[in-house]
């Protein structure tokens, strides 16, 4: 039983983790239909920033430096790679997208080299918590509660505010969203925004836990993500969030019986799966192309 | 006070006008009517600013507005009311109203209520996803959005489109009111006999040209007309 809380307790937090990133990917797609390849590789970048701001500056600042470059990524991502491509094929932008992601990867590994850097410690972060019989670092409990505050916030900010109001305008449609007076630059870009400061947090709460940041570390949690997002329904938020969170317990599951060759594998037979019986995913739009 | 001068469009791939002029003074009720694809919806789409002219001036109480922004455009008090109504289905009906003045940073009340006294039955709906109401409603509602942003002139594209006779004439006498209250209203339609009974002034488009202009009157009563669009002989 302590064993099974134990392990439950790490899914959820691994789980947290691919919510804040699996978010990213439904934000964007929800408001651009366009599947950000490149959205992993924005995570691991943001590893790197914190490697080196933390290298000379005190904590606190490194992690708002982190939040604040990985934001600027993102922005700068749209504007050059993406937003010349408004009115081109979606598969344009795809393929855009794609193109990115291997730019981030392959100009990580020409400057920072494919070896494995040191995540720093944030202090604190990894205190060993004792709560009857489990023990676990503070990092693990943290995530999941900084996850579903981060969501409930976004929640508030698509639902209650005006900047929200025009994200599901833009989401819904473009031209009539424009004829409002909607800047539609304007609102991608903060889509763009918010997803990359989550995949930010997501970054610094995964890889204080995983201690080390290489090229290619977004590829994988980036595609997990991917498939959370499509298994809760690419568009939703409480759909990416539940995602996140099957995902991460299910791997975690599978890693503690002894089969932790399979996980990954596993995440893939889901996407599968999900597609072939629900291809709008647990809460996805029904009618996803617009007439 | 909306003034259009040799507007020539391409829309995918082929010219869908060819220069036509027209200007529509203040307090007016002007239509262009057509048949399909004579380039009355992206004669509107154009002046909103969603589509870039090839060549031609627009102007507007004798500024140019040719290619700007429609962000711009709403804010110099022109609103498009667009074809299909494009209401945003998974917002309810207030949320709808309310993205209508989304330029607006004053106190939305007084227009709220407006749009209540205009259409009872959105306030009765308010809080019901728009994508629930019925065309005649939804198009109501597309009509109300547009108001909210106090226009000077409105423009709307083929607000009779799939609605019930009762109905048409409920939207109608509505667009008349609103043009009472100080709007101005540049309408298109394929539904001539409507649009020329309330209209001062009309144009008629046929595959990207103007061919015939006059009052409303007049062209309610010119034979051409007739037979091409009120599907009367005599």
């Amino acid at each position: 039983m302590n064993l099974f809380l134990q392990h439950a307790l790490t899914g959820i937090s691994v789980g947290g983790c691919y919510a804040l990133i699996a978010i990213g990917y439904t934000l964007v797609y929800g408001i651009l239909r366009l599947i950000n390849f490149a959205h992993g590789d924005i995570f691991m970048v943001a590893g790197y920033f914190m490697i080196f701001s933390f290298a000379v500056m005190p904590f606190p600042v490194a992690i708002i430096v982190t939040l604040v470059a990985t934001t600027v990524l993102g922005i700068m991502i749209e504007k050059f790679a993406y937003a010349p491509l408004r009115s081109a094929p979606r598969m344009s932008v795809m393929i855009s997208a794609i193109g990115v992601s291997y730019l981030l990867q392959n100009l990580a590994t020409y400057l920072f080299t494919a070896l494995p850097k040191a995540y720093p410690a944030i202090p604190g972060l990894k205190k060993v918590i004792t709560i009857g019989n489990i023990s676990t670092s503070l990092v693990t409990i943290l995530t999941p509660i900084i996850t579903i505050v981060l969501v409930m916030i976004l929640l508030w900010l698509v639902n209650k505010t005006k900047i929200g109001l025009s994200m599901r305008a833009v989401s819904r449609d473009y031209e009539a969203a424009s004829l409002m007076g909607i800047k539609l630059n304007k609102t991608i870009s903060f889509t763009f925004a918010v997803g990359s400061l989550l995949a930010a947090v997501g970054s610094i709460l995964y890889f204080t836990d995983r201690m080390t940041v290489q090229p290619f570390s977004g590829a994988l949690p980036g595609l997990k993500c991917f498939v959370a997002a499509v298994f809760g329904g690419i568009g939703s938020i409480p759909g990416a969030l539940l995602g996140g969170f099957f995902i991460g317990v299910c791997e975690t599951i599978i890693k503690a019986v002894g089969l932790s060759t399979f996980s990954d594998a596993f995440t893939f037979i889901v996407l599968i799966i999900m597609l072939l019986i629900r291809p709008t995913g647990l809460f996805g739009e029904k009618n996803i192309d617009k007439v | 006070m909306l003034k259009v001068e040799n507007l020539k469009v391409n829309f995918g791939g082929i010219e869908a006008v060819k220069g036509i002029s027209f200007d529509v003074k203040e307090g007016e009720i002007v239509t262009l009517i057509g048949s399909n694809g004579a380039g009355k919806t992206t004669t509107l789409r154009t002046i909103a600013g969603v589509v870039r002219p090839a060549s031609g001036k627009i102007t507007f109480d004798g500024e140019d507005i040719t290619s700007i922004e429609p962000s711009s455009i709403v804010k110099k008090g022109i609103t498009l009311c667009p074809e299909g109504r494009r209401i945003f289905p998974d917002m309810t009906v207030l949320e709808n109203i309310k993205i209508g003045a989304y330029l607006r940073e004053d106190d939305l009340s007084a227009d709220i209520e407006r749009c209540h006294r205009l259409f009872p039955i959105l306030k009765e709906r308010s809080n019901q996803l728009a994508g629930t109401l019925s065309g005649g409603e939804q198009q109501m509602l597309a009509v109300a959005r547009s108001l909210m942003s106090k226009p000077k002139i409105m423009m709307l594209d083929e607000p009779s489109l799939g609605l019930a006779p009762i109905i048409v004439k409920n939207i109608f006498d509505i667009i008349k009111t609103i043009n009472d209250e100080g709007v101005t209203i540049l309408l298109i339609e394929q539904n001539a006999n409507m649009a020329l009974r309330i209209a001062d002034k009309a144009y008629v488009l046929e595959t990207g040209h103007i061919t015939i202009e006059g009052t409303g009157k007049e062209l309610l009563t010119n034979p051409k007309i007739k037979e091409a669009y009120l599907g009367k002989k005599n």
